[in-house]
């Protein structure tokens, strides 16, 4: 695969490379635009390669694949703790992270969501900060997100034609005054930049294989190889950053695919391993000098884990849907995204298809259930319509990522621990947007209307938070750490807060605002 | 699966067993699939009693009234597949099929089926139960035949449904443009 061929590769002593760990939204993202203005970059990732031939129609060979599966362990009283105890999360461990796997929803977050303690108020046990950056701010940055993405809806580009499943969301929303269309995507609706148009696979979970969802594996990242200021490394699993007696980090260590462990020194290091290795790897680094772990004097690191409030809503006709039938994420209703506390609750949420295989069906309707209430179900697929229910969570002090006390991973390194409890907030927030959902099925004739609770997230956020004031948090608006100047978040990690909408496309936004940035502090000698 | 003759290795293995049927909807979905109507899945390590209580006990965790035998015979494959590679699951699952056997007085099978069901409830979150019903989950939907049981279209999609009925559901309005964008080429 010649597309992934290193047409440069960088000595470990060589000290003046950034290194980069992680391939996805915001490692891929920032590897490449650093690589467009000549900087010498080493991307780890401790994935493997996979490539658009590679994928699997099917959707349990292809979670085997594509998933993070390194044991983690869970607590708390949120329901994954106990149906999936040692799966809190569905992200990728491969060549593009988890922008092979994600649906391409690509919404830009409203002004109000990025100052919200200024607009919620503070509300007990939340830990809510405003962001130390705004919407006005990042526009520009958004603007140029949706370009390289190419989405849907923005620059010109087509929405994508509507599914099945999509048409009984839209029928529904008819009903209830809402707007729904086809979302803003970054899915190819015609060729663009070297991609195909969507064939309406229905796959998009299991990675695109004609390439038309916008992902970093077949984009970013070959982008990147080609300037030759880019060195992909793959299987490589960063256990430590190291630093000098100055405070400054000094490069990384890693386990190669060997198992043997290597290190590659740095000028500079960022870090977007997504919200649970990204904050393990901080508390994993921890030394004499920061004996409580990297950039974190503010004891942030890890805390204020956010997944979203998230639930999904699946329900039967009398005629056929066939809801698998193309893209996963099909139509969007953004109404209920407004901050309006006269429902109950503050933030919003966004309404949004979502379609599963039978296979996962099975393993998510109602995990630990058996019977005929299940079966009942089951026996419906091919007339079920379904949609996802995602709003913003809030952030709290305990919700948060540590290290294992006794368990180690395959390298001898402590594994992670989720702990994740529901705010009252995000629970009001869940009855209302399963009551919203229930009601626009039940408008357009539903037979059987099913909750079904939260799978293991997909959108990670908050363990190293930015923050103005280095005390409330792990990194600045340009995601360098308060701590060590010349170490840098680089995923959802950095959000302050959630938000409603789905994060990749304000990670890959702060991503070229960070690019930008270092470059400019690579050039004025300040890190 | 599927065979016609039976192969003589399944009769004359020494130990193991095997689960035959005929499928029971000739017309149905599977058939359309199969080779024939006889169907056959050997097991390595239960004998053909034990797979015949795994494959009923399934069917009661997952009751699906016209899903074929069959298909539930490839749970019980599974489970052998487990079996074969773990010890501890081996005994797990022979233990509890004895046990079934026990309470049942004799055989478990020869229970009305109100009965066999009033067992599989008193077993629900036992180990032998949760065994069953973690590993069914996944391999009683996860394949082929279930698929075109259930009426999902499993890897027919990996070419793409934009000419093949991606939006061919005609009992809703069509949503209008730009709602709903535009047919590439269009």
């Amino acid at each position: 695969m010649a597309q992934f061929e290193n047409r440069k590769t960088f000595a470990h002593d060589d000290d003046s490379v950034v290194v980069i760990v992680g391939s996805g939204a915001g490692g891929g993202t920032l590897a490449n635009e650093l690589a467009q203005q000549g900087i010498d970059v080493v991307v780890l990732e401790a994935g493997a390669l996979h490539d658009r031939p590679d994928f699997h129609a099917d959707e349990w060979p292809a979670f085997s694949q594509l998933s993070w599966l390194d044991n983690r362990t869970t607590s708390g009283s949120w329901r994954i703790a106990r149906d999936f105890p040692n799966l809190p999360t569905w992200i990728c461990k491969t060549v593009g992270g988890t922008t092979v796997h994600w649906a391409g929803a690509s919404l830009r977050f409203h002004p109000h969501e990025f100052q919200a303690l200024t607009h919620y108020g503070a509300l007990d046990d939340a830990n809510l900060l405003d962001w130390p950056v705004g919407y006005d701010e990042l526009a520009p940055y958004y603007a140029r997100a949706e370009d390289k993405m190419g989405v849907t809806r923005t620059n010109d580009i087509a929405g994508l034609p509507g599914n099945n499943n999509f048409k009984v969301m839209h029928a529904g929303a008819q009903k209830l005054g809402y707007a729904c269309n086809t979302g803003h995507m970054a899915i190819n609706s015609q060729a663009r930049d070297g991609r195909p148009g969507c064939q309406q696979r229905g796959f998009c979970f299991q990675g695109c294989r004609f390439g038309a969802k916008w992902s970093t594996l077949y984009t970013e990242l070959p982008a990147a190889l080609v300037t030759g200021h880019m060195e992909l490394r793959t299987q490589a699993h960063v256990a430590q950053i190291e630093h000098d007696t100055k405070g400054r980090a000094t490069g990384v260590t890693y386990f190669d695919k060997d198992g043997n462990l290597q290190r590659q020194k740095a000028r500079l290091v960022a870090v977007a391993g997504n919200s649970i290795e990204t904050p393990r790897l901080l508390l994993n680094s921890a030394s004499a000098m920061f004996p409580e772990g990297l950039a974190n004097s503010s004891g942030q690191v890890g805390r204020n884990y956010m997944r979203h409030m998230t639930g999904s809503v699946y329900a039967t006709f009398d005629e056929p849907v066939h809801m698998y039938r193309g893209t996963t994420m099909a139509g969007i209703i953004s109404d209920e995204a407004r901050h309006d506390t006269s429902r109950g609750f503050v933030g919003g949420y966004e309404m949004e298809t979502l379609s599963l295989g039978l296979p996962f069906m099975a393993a998510f309707l109602d995990p630990g259930a058996w019977g005929e209430t299940f079966t009942g179900a089951m026996d419906q697929y091919a007339h079920m319509a379904g949609m996802w229910l995602v709003g913003e969570d809030m952030p709290r002090e305990s919700n948060r990522v540590t290290l294992h006390g006794e368990l180690k991973d395959q390298h001898g390194l402590p594994i992670p621990n989720v702990h994740y409890d529901d705010h009252p907030n995000d629970e009001a927030m869940r009855e209302h947007a399963y009551r919203k959902g229930s009601e626009l099925y039940a408008a357009v004739g539903a037979r059987d209307v099913y909750r079904v609770p939260p799978y293991p997230s997909t959108h990670n956020l908050g363990t190293c938070r930015m923050s103005a004031e280095a005390q409330d948090g792990v990194c600045n608006a340009y995601g360098q750490s308060h701590d060590i100047p010349n170490l840098f978040i680089s995923d959802g990690s950095q959000f302050t807060t959630s938000a409603a909408e789905n994060p990749t496309l304000t990670i890959v936004t702060l991503a070229i605002r960070q690019a930008e940035h270092i470059g400019k502090l690579m050039k004025e000698r300040a890190v | 699966m599927f065979s016609r003759p039976l192969s003589r290795r399944v009769f004359l293995k020494a130990s193991g067993g095997a689960l035959v049927g005929t499928l029971a909807f000739a017309c149905g979905p599977i058939a359309l699939l199969a080779p024939s109507r006889s169907w056959a899945v050997t097991t390595e390590q239960f004998t053909t009693h034990e797979g015949e209580i795994l494959l009923q006990f399934t069917r009661h965790v997952f009751p699906h009234r016209d899903l074929e035998d069959a298909v539930y015979a490839l749970v019980v494959k599974d489970l052998d597949r487990q079996a074969d590679a773990d010890r501890n699951i081996l005994t797990l699952l022979r233990d509890g099929v004895m046990a079934l056997d026990r309470q049942a007085g004799g055989d478990w099978l020869a229970l009305e089926p109100a009965q066999r069901q009033a067992s599989v409830a008193e077993s629900a979150g036992s180990p032998f139960f949760e065994k069953i019903r973690s590993s069914a989950v996944v391999s009683l939907y996860s394949n082929p035949l279930a698929f075109a049981h259930f009426g999902y279209q499993g890897g027919e999609g990996d070419m793409g449904y934009l000419f093949k009925g991606f939006d061919d559901l005609t009992w809703l309005p069509d949503p209008a443009l730009p709602d709903s964008g535009p047919m590439p080429g269009a």
